[in-house]
């Protein structure tokens, strides 16, 4: 046991006292936050403006096709398909005459691609012009049509959970972000971290070292304590970005004015709204900060972070034991591909899987990924976001956490197996099939 | 109780051979031994049951009066392997202290242990170095030392001195023999046989899985010796004609001759002298145990083994 430990300290600060390891730990969130930053910079700047000349026959569109900052529709004379682009416009959208009730095709021509999402948007403003039209054909004036429109878009839909007798407020959107993010944070540490396993018996067995050590220790006892070792790097590299993001969102806080988070603090106690009628409004900043805290604070957070760990801890270690059996029977990154295929391909799958469980968390495919022990680390937590016990049954979860017990405890007796004949065999390819010839016969 | 280790009828078998098959000797405290076979012959197997990395099929393993436990008696053996390497990116000194708590030391006796080694084989200034660093015979030095540190009963050296230079190969050489004298056993496991014939006490030789030879350096010389004499005359007449022996080779005044059988060595002088012929010298040629190992192995498929197949 004395000696397991030794070997888990080694595995342990050789990889935490690495310089690569102290810059991955500290850039990454900085990395993530400078991608965050990027993409939303670029969705913004990215929406080129497009001027779009219309030709229409019909002559009604020319006040009812609204305009935004994306797109601008004008109406000029003496502009037609050969001429729009040298008269400064991206586009130009034909509208035939209209023809009863029938389909009418548009054509909207364009120097550059438009784009689905601003194709989409045309085809909208061009319809709700069109419905306009039929409306006020109906006897309806200009100015109800306006007032109706003013009073769309007022219900608000908050959906409730009903838990026994008391309701408890759901988000769907939290749950599948927060599913979503679990789901890609195990994913990404067990491809990782599996990895690392695979490269460190590698390297034991190239090195020579290997058999220096198994004359002091058993192999299984190198085995665990290298798993265990390397485990334990990826839960403090975890814990360390924990740290840094909270600093750095306290930091970001700082930034904020005093009075907007005194607003936020009267909201909070008054749920929402604030007192005293209209006396005091609150800002817009401190409206979207409230709502932020209030919808991170509907999430069972304890539970949660709780599975977060253990489906974090299990799934490293089913799949660890496998990378580590793969390890022990190459001598070079180049053949083990071949090898880790067979354990990265349901990693992956269960990304897919996790993809789509994340619409309906309640569909049997969720149920039964949620127990695999293959799949069950990404899978479950995209459906734990969702709510236990009115999404994940107690029963379920129950299940799929002894599953996957039992499944690491499987795949480290049958690593270890292979790992002791692997080690210390030098020039012979191995497939998996001889692997398991290992692992379930006596010898060896 | 005189020996360290007795094996009997130890076997393992591997899917398409018997790697090591019916195999039973044992090694008396405090000497030398050799452990001798062509490549593949079934030592590294057999060390490696002996170390505990291996179970054996079928025998049994004695080790200092008791039945062999891996688990508590690993701390009594050292073992070097043939394939031994070191982590590349760990400091020299961390390394030896590392292997030597795996050993079972405390950290104040490694730390001890080792600055005694270094100092012993001029290695104290290696601390902070990186492995990577090292040569070849460098490493050597470090593994010998780490393999020994801990005072095993039992010390078990395979090919330990491939890579080394004459001085450092001398120097290991010597600490080997200052080792058995303070009382461990010394498992020597080679092909080189000249090493053999100059440090080890007793030999057993294996090839295809079995025991074919097994006795003291003298003894097997004595048993394989085929009764050739070196002469040395001041003047070799035109013909020598005995019954009691044949020449086999000449140069200049140097002869090689086979003494027959049913006749001794005196028997070639009383002849010589008869012939009034002035002996310069006169001494028994020994076979090498070179000479017997390739006579024993030549011939067998030893080669065709040395591709383990499990």
């Amino acid at each position: 046991m004395n000696k397991i430990l030794l070997i888990i300290q080694r595995e342990y600060l050789s990889r935490v006292k690495n310089k690569a390891f102290i810059l991955t730990t500290l850039l990454t969130p900085l990395l993530f936050v400078v991608m965050i930053a990027g993409a939303t910079y670029f969705s913004i700047q990215g929406k080129t403006a497009h001027k779009i000349a219309v030709i229409d026959e019909n002559g009604f569109f020319k006040n009812n096709l609204k305009n935004s900052n994306d797109l601008i529709f004008e109406f000029p004379e003496g502009v037609d398909t050969t001429n729009y682009i040298t008269k400064g416009y991206s586009d130009i959208l034909l509208i035939p005459k209209f023809n009863g009730t029938e389909k009418t095709t548009y054509i909207l021509r364009s120097k550059k691609s438009i784009g689905l999402i601003a194709q989409e948007k045309i085809e909208e403003r061009i319809n709700t012009a069109i419905e306009d039209k039929n409306l006020q054909d109906n006897g309806i004036t200009k100015t109800m049509l306006d007032s109706i429109h003013s009073q769309s878009q007022f219900a608000k839909l908050k959906t409730e959970q009903q838990a026994g007798a008391s309701v408890k407020e759901s988000n769907e959107g939290l749950a599948y972000g927060i599913g979503y993010g679990c789901g890609i944070l195990i994913y990404i540490t067990m491809l990782v971290y599996g990895m690392m396993v695979l490269r460190g018996v590698m390297e034991e067995k190239t090195n020579r070292i290997a058999e220096v050590i198994v004359s002091s220790v058993r192999p299984f006892q190198l085995m665990a304590g290298k798993i265990i070792g390397i485990g334990a790097v990826g839960i403090t590299q975890f814990l360390l970005w924990v740290v840094l993001i909270f600093t750095l969102l306290s930091v970001a806080q700082t930034f904020i004015p005093h009075e907007t988070l005194e607003q936020v603090k009267t909201l909070q106690q008054n749920g929402g709204v604030m007192p005293g009628a209209s006396a005091m409004q609150a800002s817009d900043a401190a409206q979207n900060l409230y709502n932020v805290k209030h919808t991170l604070g509907t999430a069972n957070w304890g539970l949660i972070i709780s599975c977060f760990i253990f489906y974090f801890i299990g799934g490293y270690l089913f799949y660890a034991a496998l990378f580590a059996a793969v390890g022990s029977v190459v001598e070079d990154l180049q053949t083990s591909q071949s090898l880790t295929l067979p354990i990265t391909m349901p990693i992956i799958f269960s990304f897919f899987i996790m993809t789509s469980v994340i619409q309906s968390p309640d569909s049997s495919l969720a149920v039964w990924a949620g127990i695999v022990p293959f799949s069950s680390p990404i899978v479950m937590m995209a459906r734990i976001a969702f709510g236990v016990p009115s999404t994940v049954p107690y029963w379920q979860l129950g299940v799929s956490i002894i599953v996957l017990i039992l499944g690491f405890l499987f795949t480290t007796w049958l690593a270890g197996k292979i790992y002791r004949t692997g080690i210390l065999m030098y020039g012979k390819k191995i497939t998996w099939k001889e692997m398991m010839k290992w692992a379930f016969t006596k010898t060896a | 109780m005189n020996t360290i280790l007795e094996l009997h009828n130890l076997k393992k078998y591997y899917a398409t051979q018997k790697a090591v098959d019916d195999i039973s000797f044992s090694i008396n405290k405090g000497s030398i031994f050799g452990l001798l076979g062509p490549n593949g012959a079934g030592k590294t197997t057999l060390l490696r049951m002996i170390t505990g990395i291996f179970f054996s099929d079928n025998g049994e393993i004695i080790f200092d009066g008791k039945k062999f436990d891996p688990l508590n008696d690993i701390s009594k053996i050292g073992y070097m392997p043939e394939e031994r390497g070191l982590y590349k990116k760990m400091k020299i000194g961390e390394q030896a202290m590392y292997l030597a708590q795996l050993k079972g030391l405390s950290k104040t006796e490694a730390a001890e242990k080792i600055k005694f080694w270094f100092q012993r084989l001029e290695m104290q200034s290696w601390w902070n170095k990186k492995v990577e660093d090292l040569s070849k015979g460098m490493s050597q030095k470090l593994q010998f030392v780490t393999t020994v540190l801990h005072e095993p009963k039992l010390i078990i050296l395979d090919e330990p001195f491939s890579g080394l230079d004459p001085i450092n190969a001398n120097l290991i050489k010597d600490e080997i023999y200052g080792l058995a004298q303070r009382g461990s056993t010394i498992i020597f496991s080679t092909h080189r046989m000249e090493q053999v014939e100059e440090i080890c006490d007793h030999i057993v030789l294996v090839n295809l899985g079995k025991k074919i030879l097994d006795g003291s350096v003298h003894d097997v010389k004595q048993q394989f010796k085929e009764n050739k004499f070196g002469i040395k005359l001041y003047e070799v007449p035109a013909t020598l004609n005995s019954s009691t022996f044949e020449v086999i080779e000449q140069k200049a005044n140097a002869l090689t001759v086979k003494i027959n059988n049913g006749y001794k060595s005196n028997d070639v002088l009383q002849y010589l002298i008869q012939q009034n012929l002035t002996i310069e010298s006169f001494n028994e040629i020994l076979p090498s145990l070179n000479d017997i190992f390739i006579q024993l192995v030549e011939g067998t498929k030893a080669t065709t083994r040395a591709f383990q197949k499990i």
